[in-house]
Formats: C-alpha cells, sequence, structure tokens
C-alpha cells in the first residue's frame, strides 16, 4: 500500500539532497570542529557554511544563529533565558495558542516560579486583537511569546505588526517560528524580533536539529551551559552531521518558497474545496485568509477524530487529529477550544499538512476516500440524527 | 498511536450489532458529545429475561466503538441477573486488554449496561443518572462512580481513576479529593502505603525544611491557580502556623483547603500528627 503524506506540519521527509550533503560527516569527516588539528578545520569550515545557509533564509547574521537540539530547547532557551537575564522583570505574555514547547512552559513558570502570565485570548478566526496585546504590556513584561503561524490550524499571526508593538516597549519579542520557517518569507533584518526558534525536521532536515535566533546586543543567560560552542550561548559538542543537513534544508527552502506558495497551495486549496463540497457538515477551522501555503483543518461535525484517523490509516493516508483520544489527553485541542469550536466539531477536527512531495492524484485520492468513511462513522453514531438533513 | 491489539482493531472496522432497534425493551445512553464519547445501548428481551439482541450506537474513539460491540456479543443471549454482573475489565479482557488510558471506554460499556437494566427494572428513562454528589464537574463523574471504578479494577491512584473514568482529566481541581476517595476505599491498605513516602524520625530543623518544601512543590501551586498564596509561619512540636496572603486570605472556603489540601499534604509528606493553624492577622 502507497502512503499519502499529509502529515507534514509533525514531521517531514528528509530531502534526498540534505541526506547526501549529511552522509560524509557520519563516515569520514567525523572530526570535533573545535580541535586544534587540520581535521576538524575540515569541519569547521561546511559548519561555518551551514550558519551562513541558515541565515540567508532568515535574512539575518551568521553570528546570531545558534543551534540547539530541538524547536523546544529552542524556546526554552529563549523563555528561561531572557528571564535569567532580567530577575527584576516578572511578567510574562503568550497567546492561548501555542505550541506545549511554549504555554508548557509558560505554566510551570507561573505555577512553579510565581511569575504573572498573561495569555492573550483569539478570536473565532484564531486571530488575536492587537489592541489587548498593547494593553497587555508593561514595565514589568519580561518576554513577549507569541508564535508565527499555528501549527494545528496553520492560521498566521501579523508577526510585524507584533514586532512594531513591542519594539515600543522594553521587552523581548520571541517568536515560535518553527511552523512558517521555510513556507513564508521572514526577513529579519526588516522586522525588529529579537529571539526565533525553528526546528529542522519541519523542513526537511532530520529530527534533533534546530536554530534559536538571538538578535545581535541581546541579553541571554544560557540554558546549557559548559564549554563555549556556539559564541558561549549553547554549552555542547555541535551536532556536525545535522547542523550540515539543516544548513542544506534551509537553501532548499528558499528554492522551494515559490513552490510551495503557489502548487501546494493549489494541491492544498483543491483537497480542502473538494473535503467541504463532498463530505456533509464539514468545517473550516482557522482563518481562511491569513494561514499557511499547506495547512487545512477541517472538522467533521458528529465524529470523533481518532477513529477519522484509523479509517484514514487502513487507506495508507496520514493526517492528524485534535481530538482528545488523540491528544492522550482526555479534552479536545486547546487550540479549538481558544477557538470557541463547539464539542460537535472540536472532537472531529481533522488536520491535513501538505509539502511539495504531495501529487495531484494524492489529493483526488484522499477527496474520493473521505466522504464514504464519514459517512461510516455517522451511522454507527448516536448523534448522525442530530445532522442538518 | 495507540498499541490496540488485532482484536479491538476488527470490532472497531468491523463492529457487531450495529445500528438503530425497532421498539427495544428497553434502552439507555451514557456520555456526551463534550466530553467526546456517547453510547447509546438498546436491548431486546423476552419473557424470561433473556437478551435476545443488543443493539448499540457509539460516538467515539476506536477503543470506545470495540467495547460497545464488545459489550453487545458478551450479553447476548445472557438473562438480565447474569448481565448485570458483567464488569468493565470483562469488557477489556474480551477484547484482549485496552491501553491503561483507554479503559474509561470500557467503563462506558459497563454504565451503558448498567443503565438500560435500570431503564427495565424501573422505567428511568434518564440519559445520566447521578447517584450521589459529583466530584468531577468537568465529565460530571459523581462519587459512587468512582468509588465503582476503584473498587472493580483495584485501583490505586489519582491517575488510573482518570484513565478509568476521566475524574481529574478536565481542570483537575478534584484531584486532592480523588484521592481521598481512594483512600477511604482502600482504608487500611493506604495507610500501610502512605508513610513510605514520608521520611523517619525528623530533628525540628529537618522537619521545617520539609514543611517548607512541600509548601512549595505540592500546595502553593494548587492555591496559585486561585491567586492565592501562604507562607509558613512557625513550627512548634506537631503544630505548624501559617499565613494564607493573596485571595486565600478572605477566602470563604479557606478553613477546609487549610484541613483539606494543607494539612492532608503535609502529613501525607511530612509527618501523620502534624496540626496545621491559620494565624489571623
Amino acid at each position: 500500500m502507497k502512503t499519502i503524506y499529509l502529515d507534514n506540519n509533525a514531521t517531514t521527509r528528509v530531502a534526498d539532497e540534505v541526506f547526501e550533503a549529511m552522509r560524509p560527516y557520519f563516515t569520514d569527516l567525523y572530526a570535533n570542529p573545535s580541535s586544534m588539528h587540520v581535521f576538524g578545520g575540515q569541519v569547521g569550515k561546511p559548519l561555518k557554511h551551514a550558519r551562513e545557509q541558515v541565515a540567508a533564509l532568515l535574512n539575518c547574521s551568521p553570528d546570531e544563529i545558534v543551534f540547539t537540539s530541538c524547536g523546544t530547547e529552542s524556546d526554552n532557551t529563549a523563555i528561561h533565558g531572557i528571564l535569567e537575564a532580567y530577575p527584576e522583570k516578572r511578567h510574562i505574555i503568550t497567546t492561548r495558542v501555542e505550541h506545549p514547547a511554549v504555554r508548557t512552559t509558560c505554566r510551570h513558570l507561573r505555577d512553579q516560579h510565581g511569575y504573572r502570565l498573561t495569555e492573550l485570548p483569539v478570536d473565532a478566526k484564531g486571530q488575536l486583537n492587537l489592541d489587548e496585546l498593547k494593553a497587555a504590556i508593561t514595565h514589568e513584561t519580561a518576554i513577549v511569546s507569541i508564535m508565527h503561524a499555528n501549527n494545528e490550524t496553520g492560521v498566521i499571526f501579523p508577526l510585524e505588526k507584533i514586532a512594531e508593538i513591542v519594539a515600543e516597549s522594553n521587552a523581548f519579542l520571541h517568536t515560535d517560528a518553527v511552523q512558517s520557517v521555510g513556507k513564508i518569507p521572514i526577513d529579519l533584518a526588516k522586522t525588529p524580533i529579537d529571539l526565533l526558534a525553528l526546528s529542522g525536521h519541519k523542513l526537511h532536515a532530520p529530527k534533533g536539529v534546530g536554530v534559536l535566533y538571538i538578535r545581535r546586543g541581546t541579553r541571554l543567560t544560557p540554558y546549557l551551559t559548559g564549554g563555549h560552542q556556539e559564541h558561549g550561548k549553547r554549552a555542547g559538542t555541535e551536532n556536525v552531521p545535522y547542523i550540515i543537513g539543516l544548513g542544506a534544508a534551509c537553501e532548499l527552502a528558499s528554492k522551494h518558497m515559490e513552490e510551495e506558495n503557489t502548487r501546494v497551495r493549489a494541491l492544498r486549496d483543491r483537497l480542502e474545496t473538494g473535503l467541504l463540497k463532498s463530505c456533509r457538515d464539514a468545517y473550516l477551522n482557522g482563518d481562511p485568509v491569513n494561514r499557511l501555503p499547506n495547512t487545512s483543518n477541517i472538522s467533521f461535525e458528529f465524529v470523533e477524530g481518532e477513529s477519522i484517523l484509523l479509517h484514514m490509516d487502513a487507506l495508507g493516508i496520514c493526517a492528524s487529529s485534535g481530538s482528545a483520544c488523540t491528544s492522550g489527553s482526555l479534552e479536545p485541542s486547546h487550540v479549538m477550544r481558544a477557538m470557541g469550536v463547539p464539542f460537535t466539531r472540536a472532537h472531529g477536527s481533522t488536520r491535513f499538512s501538505l509539502s511539495h512531495y504531495n501529487t495531484a492524484e494524492e489529493v483526488e485520492f484522499v477527496i474520493e476516500h473521505m466522504p464514504p468513511i464519514i459517512d461510516r462513522l455517522r451511522a454507527i453514531s448516536p448523534f448522525g440524527r442530530c445532522m442538518k438533513q | 498511536m495507540w498499541d490496540y491489539t488485532d482484536k479491538v482493531k476488527d470490532h472497531f472496522i468491523n463492529p457487531r450489532n450495529v445500528g438503530e432497534m425497532e421498539n427495544p425493551t428497553c434502552s439507555a445512553e451514557v456520555g456526551s458529545l463534550a466530553c467526546g464519547d456517547a453510547l447509546r445501548l438498546m436491548l431486546k428481551l423476552d419473557e424470561n429475561e433473556r437478551i435476545l439482541d443488543a443493539r448499540f450506537l457509539t460516538f467515539g474513539c476506536a477503543s470506545a466503538i470495540a467495547s460497545s460491540s464488545a459489550l453487545t456479543e458478551i450479553i447476548k443471549g445472557m438473562t438480565l441477573e447474569e448481565a448485570g454482573k458483567v464488569t468493565n475489565q470483562d469488557i477489556a479482557h474480551y477484547l484482549g486488554e485496552l491501553p491503561e488510558q483507554k479503559m474509561h471506554c470500557s467503563v462506558m460499556g459497563r454504565e451503558a449496561l448498567e443503565a438500560a437494566i435500570r431503564n427495565y427494572r424501573t422505567g428511568t428513562d434518564q440519559k445520566v443518572e447521578l447517584e450521589g454528589r459529583v466530584v468531577c464537574t468537568c465529565f460530571g463523574v459523581t462519587e459512587v462512580e468512582i468509588e465503582h471504578v476503584i473498587r472493580d479494577n483495584n485501583l490505586t491512584t489519582v491517575e488510573q481513576v482518570t484513565n478509568y473514568c476521566k475524574a481529574g482529566g478536565g481542570c483537575g481541581g478534584c484531584k486532592t479529593e480523588i484521592q481521598h476517595i481512594l483512600d477511604r476505599v482502600a482504608g487500611a491498605a493506604s495507610a500501610a502505603i502512605l508513610p513510605s513516602k514520608r521520611p523517619g524520625k525528623l530533628t525540628n530543623i529537618q522537619k521545617i525544611r520539609l514543611i517548607e518544601e512541600t509548601i512549595v512543590r505540592e500546595i502553593r501551586p494548587s492555591l496559585a491557580k486561585d491567586g492565592g498564596d501562604i507562607e509558613l509561619l512557625d513550627v512548634e512540636g506537631n503544630h505548624v502556623l501559617v499565613a494564607y496572603r493573596g485571595t486565600c486570605s478572605n477566602c470563604p472556603a479557606s478553613p477546609v483547603t487549610l484541613k483539606d489540601l494543607v494539612q492532608a499534604k503535609l502529613r501525607e509528606f511530612v509527618a501523620e500528627d502534624l496540626v496545621v493553624e491559620e494565624h489571623k492577622s
């Protein structure tokens, strides 16, 4: 059975070009870049090149790039690092729809360390009210951590406007850009963002490598202490092959950016309109306009997400759900709840996330096979009769 | 991905006895859309109270659908009296076991069966028969139901109770109360387990330190959720003097919190004989 992979917001396939770029660093070029010998230097130079490749994608300086082990580490380093550097400031601002890497971290700081935490609400489309952000910032605010694009809905927050607002205060702006980097352009030379997290495996590099961008002049206490790697901002021997892979993936992402916003977007739109038309009582979640080009989150009313996923899985279709049963918790996704999506729809929310590896045939296959799955589950649901006739 | 047995997968993909029933002898519906799973069970009985046919409609995940299917297969042919003895464990066994976090699906099956039998015996047609006080307001789980799953499944931790009946899985505000119910059901058994968490004989300094630690780790986070706080003022022998801060200081429920949360936690983690008193300024 062929796999139709529509779960690219969870992780992506490692690009062949990326894997090839990494290969020599597992076999021949295994030296430690910190070593004094020529062998070490042979690794040090490609490492520098990878840093430049990442910086080029974000339009920043290579010395503002710090390699980490994942997006979560980058988020943790940003938040803890600022708070520790400014111990007198006791207020954090974030949103209700952040990824757990930020959400859980901030809530831990509130519950265990007594920080004041403001979680900004979102409207039915998943968008922020920027006046509320303005009103929330005080001289006590250490850090504002707002994601660029939402992992579940793909909704894009207006980062430029957010940066303008935060820049007027003394607070630092961190953005979790794990879902947006490589899919939509980010220009750090034009947007005054202080910290930005990205993750390799969301843009066709492997799992286990991430980046924290730290704007020059930002005071940040290191999270991992030890050696002097990463300009003293993140100790630990560099994960050379993965960093090389991430560099190559960033260069590839620049090349594919246009395709992502044209061909992939068209595939996503075709899938979305096809499903909304062919399945009864299906609704789009999130802002239809300001959204990542690859993501579509659709609720199928009166059916439960895990059941949908398992039926899709039997056909080789991979996707995700915001239902309680798939999250391992007992409540549906906090993103759906923050948007006020009713329970009838929240439990049946299904996320399709594409990449440039997807084809039109795959999309047509899904459009053809989804309606019978939904009909079948509704037929055995006691709420099937609640549906509009 | 959940680790489902082949039997669960089979009953999910090919559910047995699914669909509406014409003129059932009795029926019941448990769960709700908000909770994420719901089951309607319909039974047809003969004059000897034997179950001739059982049908179901289920909204929920794979294990909820499989549990409903298994339940109908188990009870078909049984008399009502026999069916009344079916437990959630029987449903889980039939399916070759369920993941621990999914045990509540088997409990939903047993609840529906009980409700359908009650519907037959008393004619009660309430969708959810609330027996006793509601402990978990997020999922509407009563004290009676929590005690029931603890006894049926020999549960010992709050996390297990959540896995089996969802209680405590929402805001988490009732976890202390679930622990009390666990303690009560276990009776002497729990008393034997508890001291292991506590250290042996303590010097006064050690005791104060441990009390401080317990306040920081176990007590303060619960109070902070409601904007309150607590401060340790003094320890004399087994008397602990504390003062409330923030919203706690004028909260009408604070005496209850003092006994049910502060004293209970300090007794659990420090010493069984501690008496906590509030200093009123």
